[in-house]
């Protein structure tokens, strides 16, 4: 339980650290602290406080969260190292301290490499496959996925809702990947009116920043649509599940407020606050989107823990692909 | 054993690349070769110059004070926006004037004396300067707080300095000709000046009144360019003769 809460911690950093870094694209930030990793030549950790004007606030704040967030997956790691009993967990964490690794230093030259357009992409959507990596720990060690939802009888075993479900998935980080180009290539007000564009339905004139737009344009109506109909096979076949009802409901809350976040965004003209939250609420749509696909695929996963094992300390085998029949005999 | 001989044939290959980059030299004659550069070529018994007002036409925006809130250090409650700034007359301030053509491959000697470009008041001094290709630049902060000067270039290197204390100055030389480069603190989003960088000694920036003189040319027909961060460019062709002096007015409109 404790791995789990810490685990459960560390994913909530991964989505602060989020938050900050949008803070510091929307402000222009990135380059106010030119040195990595450094900060003006002191240890990043020693940087006198009354120093922090300006830019480099949103700058030495992310670097400091994302050190943070980097020694607690550290720690997540070491730890489900030592305790946690099924070994493709154990991966996890450390695929999770290597994008997180790869994180900071992607982080570090784009700094040093005047923030280059395909790094600063890769940036931003590395962070994304971090914050999965996280919220995957912190699922797969919560005390509902190790007893499958037993409480609401067997997992469903829902090919439909697994397939749209890994769709719309990808949709939303196919997504976020788009709008990260659009942010870092300068085209977020490139069609600058809303719902409309240039007045029309579909521009009547195109460049390549005009097209990055409405390709995220375009995006978002693909992933509301494919949240419409994931959400709506959850309402309809697994209306007695929690485990697959609240994160569908989640869905919606989030999607309505990432779409009208989008519309305020450009309206704003990119009103810092506005797009940071736009940023990390894309984040959070993706993350709700991944509990709930792992979630219709939980009967794929062998079972947990063998009580007596974990308490020995001895490590089983089992992950995803396992069906019922094998995770129930392991069990 | 395969991988070594990989690593041979590329090595190969390359030399045969090389090789062939560099052309052997047999064809020189096909080429004519450039006309050397003159160097120092001003004689200041037919020099002339040219001379003009920049105007600006319409009602000027007005300049807003800045807002340095984000840092303490910065308060300076009569700092304005100097983006586009309109004297008496309509005499634009701020627009760099250079010859933008027609001095051939004409060679100047280059100043040693480099050129101050100050933080002073979370703001940059000058705002628009000039400065000739391989010329110092020192910049120098003189504020009690840190900046970084990033310098936008396209051509040139891109550089991105930080000076966390008073005093502190660096040097840095442009090697090729951009105009204009523009310098950012990212700190203080406000603070943005623009170096002409030429390679020539003929270029200038309007005071309050809006005029400038461009003196010393040879005699000849060149392109003047105006430029201004927010109204753009405007371009005159001008012939002067020996002694000569043209004016050239510019009218920018907003």
């Amino acid at each position: 339980m404790l791995l789990y809460l810490f685990a459960l911690l560390t994913a909530a950093s991964t989505a602060v650290l989020i938050f900050a870094g949008g803070l510091v694209t929307s402000t222009g930030s990135g380059l106010s602290v030119p040195d990595w990793p450094n900060t003006y030549g002191w240890f990043m950790f020693t940087f006198p406080l009354e120093n922090w004007v300006g830019g480099i606030f949103y700058e030495h704040s992310h670097r400091l969260i994302a050190s943070t967030v980097g020694f607690l997956i550290l720690v997540l790691t070491f730890w489900l190292w030592r305790a946690e009993p099924r070994r493709w967990v154990r991966r996890l964490g450390f695929i999770a301290l290597g994008a997180v690794i790869t994180q900071g230093v992607l982080g570090g030259i784009t700094v040093l490499w005047y923030l280059p357009d395909p790094i600063s992409i890769a940036h931003a959507s590395l962070a994304e496959i971090v914050f999965c990596l996280t919220t995957t720990i912190a699922l797969v060690t919560s005390p509902g996925w190790r007893g499958r939802y037993a409480q609401h009888g067997p997992a469903p075993d829902d090919r439909i809702l697994r397939r749209v479900a890994t769709v719309t998935l990808a949709i939303v980080y196919v997504q976020i990947v788009v709008g990260a180009t659009m942010r870092h290539t300068g085209a977020g007000l490139a069609i600058p009116d809303f719902p409309w564009m240039f007045g029309h339905l579909i521009p009547d004139h195109w460049d390549p920043k005009i097209a990055i737009h409405f390709a995220h344009r375009v995006g978002a109506l693909c992933v509301t649509i494919m949240l419409l109909a994931t959400t709506g096979h959850v309402f309809a076949y697994h209306r007695g599940r929690p485990e697959l009802v609240r994160p569908s409901i989640l869905l919606l809350i989030l999607v309505s407020a990432q779409v009208t976040l989008g519309a305020l965004t450009v309206l704003s003209h990119k009103e810092y606050v506005i797009n940071s939250f736009h940023v990390v609420t894309g984040a959070c749509v993706l993350v709700t989107t991944l509990v709930l696909t792992l979630r219709a695929h939980r009967a794929r996963f062998g079972d947990a823990v063998v009580a007596a094992g974990h308490a020995t300390g001895a490590r089983l085998a089992d992950g995803p692909g396992h069906s019922n029949a094998a995770a129930g005999a392991r069990a | 054993m395969r991988i070594g001989s990989s690593i041979l044939t590329l090595f190969v290959v390359s030399v045969a690349l090389a090789a062939a980059a560099c052309g052997g030299g047999s064809d020189k004659s096909a080429t004519p070769a450039p006309a050397a550069p003159v160097t120092n070529p001003v004689d200041p018994a037919t020099a002339g110059s040219v001379t003009g007002k920049i105007s600006f036409m319409g009602t000027p925006p007005a300049q807003e004070p800045i807002k340095m809130s984000s840092d303490p250090r910065c308060m300076n409650p009569d700092a304005k926006t100097e983006a586009v700034m309109v004297g008496a007359g309509g005499s634009l301030q701020n627009v760099f004037v250079y010859v933008k053509d027609g001095l051939g491959n004409l060679k100047f000697p280059v100043p040693a004396t480099p050129l101050v470009l100050d933080q002073k008041g979370c703001q940059y001094r000058p705002h628009v300067f000039g400065v000739e290709v391989g010329q110092p630049i020192e910049i120098l902060n003189s504020d009690m707080t840190l900046h970084n000067i990033h310098a936008w270039a396209q051509t040139n290197q891109e550089f991105n300095l930080g000076q966390s204390l008073q005093g502190m100055k660096d040097t840095h030389v442009f090697t090729t000709q951009e105009v204009m480069v523009p310098f950012r603190c990212d700190v203080h989003k406000w603070m943005n000046s623009f170096v002409g960088v030429v390679a020539h000694p003929f270029f200038a920036v309007t005071g309050a009144d809006g005029t400038f003189e461009l003196k010393g040319l040879p005699p000849g027909t060149y392109t003047i360019e105006a430029w201004h961060e927010k109204l753009g460019t405007k371009t005159a062709s001008v012939t002067i003769g020996a002694k000569e002096s043209k004016d050239v007015p510019f009218t920018f409109s907003g």
